[in-house]
């Protein structure tokens, strides 16, 4: 009877160590075959050549420098708009507002479901707000500036999270000292919540970098054979420039796509980089 | 007698609650005041009510006088960032911030402002000294404060107050998180530091009161029961409740 018992239990435990296992699995060959595919049509074709050429219609002179440029402009502009706004609500909110009020409540439970949006709505707005009514155009300032409002709510989110953490009693510590409270706030406060807010916001920063329907709706070009000078000329990006390719019927399109591909992965994974070891290298001063 | 803080009919609420009720003490200058009592009577509030700390705290409300060299610390004129400079504190827990030894001293220096490099070495080297913990660290000043043990950790954040050059040094039960040892190392430092500063210590131990204070006050319930020569407090005590208390009592 006893026995019985733990032989069920063990085959329990068994079950649904290979379920969790078969759900990891399945998203590890998924991506497994995606990058097999997206290597074996990509990497031929993967040279200097295609980084420094503009696009054309001849798949073997394309290139990708115009979407790696706009790319780089938007992410660019996005950064300095996104991250001093992020972070100042994030401190505006932890650290001057009176959490207790109604209005504060109903601003952070609007801040944390505008995280969950679908971009898509963000280009609706980006178009109205930027596009007609500030009258930007079909610009980078304009995507850049959508984009800004895409991932500020998880930039807001994951700063607070990090200024959260960090603990009373170095406050108390630097305004026992007779230093102002701004002085505290970058003494103690912000060095502390640093790595914290650094994670977030560029992990916000690489989703906004693999974007394509909010820009689209701004009205980024499909197709762009010059380089961006300004914040007010018209552009295109990488996910764009890669969703063109591969909605053309030539075969050799798909596989300067999958070029792309890796084009941005790479730089995604860069960005990773950077968060990570930002994020190591405050950690180990803090301890 | 000198008296460097006056404090006359102080009452403290926290919202409804009166955490403090018509307290007068008059602190003597360069002279060690223990706060004793159990806990919950009020200590931590007096002492914070002292740099305006308790500012901090929303809710709150303060009633009465409390004067610094005879200046009222409540006065419009008087910026509380001046006078938590003038007035420092030191926590329960050792509360380094995650930074290096010299950072930490530096803290307020720096942002005080004015000061040049040379000038902040100097001032490193002297409140370390001041905190006698120069020795143990002069050789990583670069190091993380966070590496101290937590007596050394509290006598850095002696030294960060120091820095500050402070006339008045609050105490809140800064030996309760530590090892006898450490303990017996800040004790011995009290004396030095007498010398140049007003200290006025909250403790628990009533044992350690009588070895280093020259003055104590009694608090029970938010009230001072009685205030005196820590000499005359514990050998003759007028109170029948403080000597109910330092015999052990009740607390
Ligand atoms: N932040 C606070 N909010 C409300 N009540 C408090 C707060 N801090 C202390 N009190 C109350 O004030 C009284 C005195 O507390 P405290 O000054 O911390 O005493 P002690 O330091 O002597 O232990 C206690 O009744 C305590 O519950
Ligand atoms: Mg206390």
């Amino acid at each position: 009877m006893r026995d019985n018992n733990i032989s069920s239990r063990k085959l329990k435990n068994a079950v649904f160590h290979g379920i969790v296992l078969g759900a990891t699995g399945f998203g590890i060959v998924a991506l497994i075959l995606l990058l097999m595919q997206v290597f074996r049509t990509g990497l031929m074709w993967l040279d200097w050549d295609f980084i420094l050429s503009m696009p054309s219609r001849f798949p073997e002179k394309a290139g990708i420098l115009s979407a790696l440029a706009g790319s780089i402009w938007t992410i660019g502009l996005t950064i300095l708009f996104s991250l001093p706004l992020g972070i100042g609500t994030a401190i505006y909110l932890e650290e001057y507002s009176n959490k207790k009020s109604w209005y504060n409540k109903l601003l952070q439970l609007n801040i944390s479901n505008l995280a969950g949006v679908p971009s898509i709505v963000y280009g609706m707005l980006g178009l109205a707000l930027f596009v007609r009514f500030l009258n930007f155009e079909r610009s980078i300032l304009s995507g850049a500036l959508t984009l800004t409002l895409l991932i500020m709510p998880v930039i807001i989110v994951a700063s607070q999270e990090a200024i959260k953490s960090v603990p009373n009693t170095l406050r108390q510590g630097s305004l026992a000292l007779g230093v102002t409270k701004w002085q505290t706030i970058t003494g103690v406060v912000l060095p502390y919540a640093l790595p914290g807010i650094l994670t977030g916001s560029i992990l916000a920063i690489s989703r906004a970098m693999g974007e394509a329907a909010p820009l689209i709706m701004v009205g980024a070009a499909g197709y762009v054979a010059f380089l961006p000078s300004g914040p007010m000329d018209s552009f295109t990006v990488l996910p764009i420039q890669i969703f063109n390719w591969t909605s053309r019927p030539q075969a050799e399109f798909q596989n300067i796509a999958s070029a792309g591909i890796i084009v941005l992965m790479i730089l995604l994974l860069s960005a990773n980089a950077v968060a990570i070891i930002l994020r190591n290298k405050y950690q180990n001063r803090m301890d | 007698m000198d008296i460097k803080m006056k404090i006359e009919n102080l009452n403290f609420f926290y919202g409804e609650l009166q955490a403090l009720k018509d307290i007068n003490i008059e602190i003597e200058s360069k002279k060690i005041t223990a706060l004793i009592g159990p806990s919950g009577c009020g200590k931590s509030t007096f002492i914070t009510s002292l740099n305006r700390m308790s500012d901090l705290i929303e809710g709150t409300k303060v009633e009465g006088k409390i004067t610094l060299d005879g200046e009222d610390i409540h006065n419009s004129e008087v910026d509380v960032i001046e006078l938590r400079k003038q007035v420092g504190m030191l926590f329960q827990k050792p509360n380094p911030f995650p930074k290096s030894i010299y950072d930490n001293v530096i803290y307020g220096p720096k942002r005080y402002g004015g000061k040049r490099k040379v000038e902040l070495d100097e001032v490193v080297e002297k409140s370390l000294r001041g905190a006698a913990l120069w020795d143990e660290v002069k050789d990583k000043l670069h190091q993380s404060a966070l590496m101290l043990s937590g007596g050394q950790q509290q006598r850095l954040c002696i030294a960060r107050c120091l820095a500050a050059q402070p006339e008045v040094l609050l105490m809140d039960e800064p030996t309760s998180a530590l090892d006898p040892l450490s303990t017996l190392k800040i004790e011995e430092l009290f004396d030095e530091l007498k010398k140049n500063y007003t200290i006025i210590i909250v403790t628990h131990s009533m044992q350690q009161a009588a070895r280093i204070s020259d003055n104590t006050a009694f608090f029970l319930n938010g009230e001072l029961i009685e205030f005196g020569k820590t000499t005359s407090l514990y050998m003759k005590p007028v109170n029948s409740l403080t000597e109910e208390y330092i015999t052990g009592r009740f607390g």
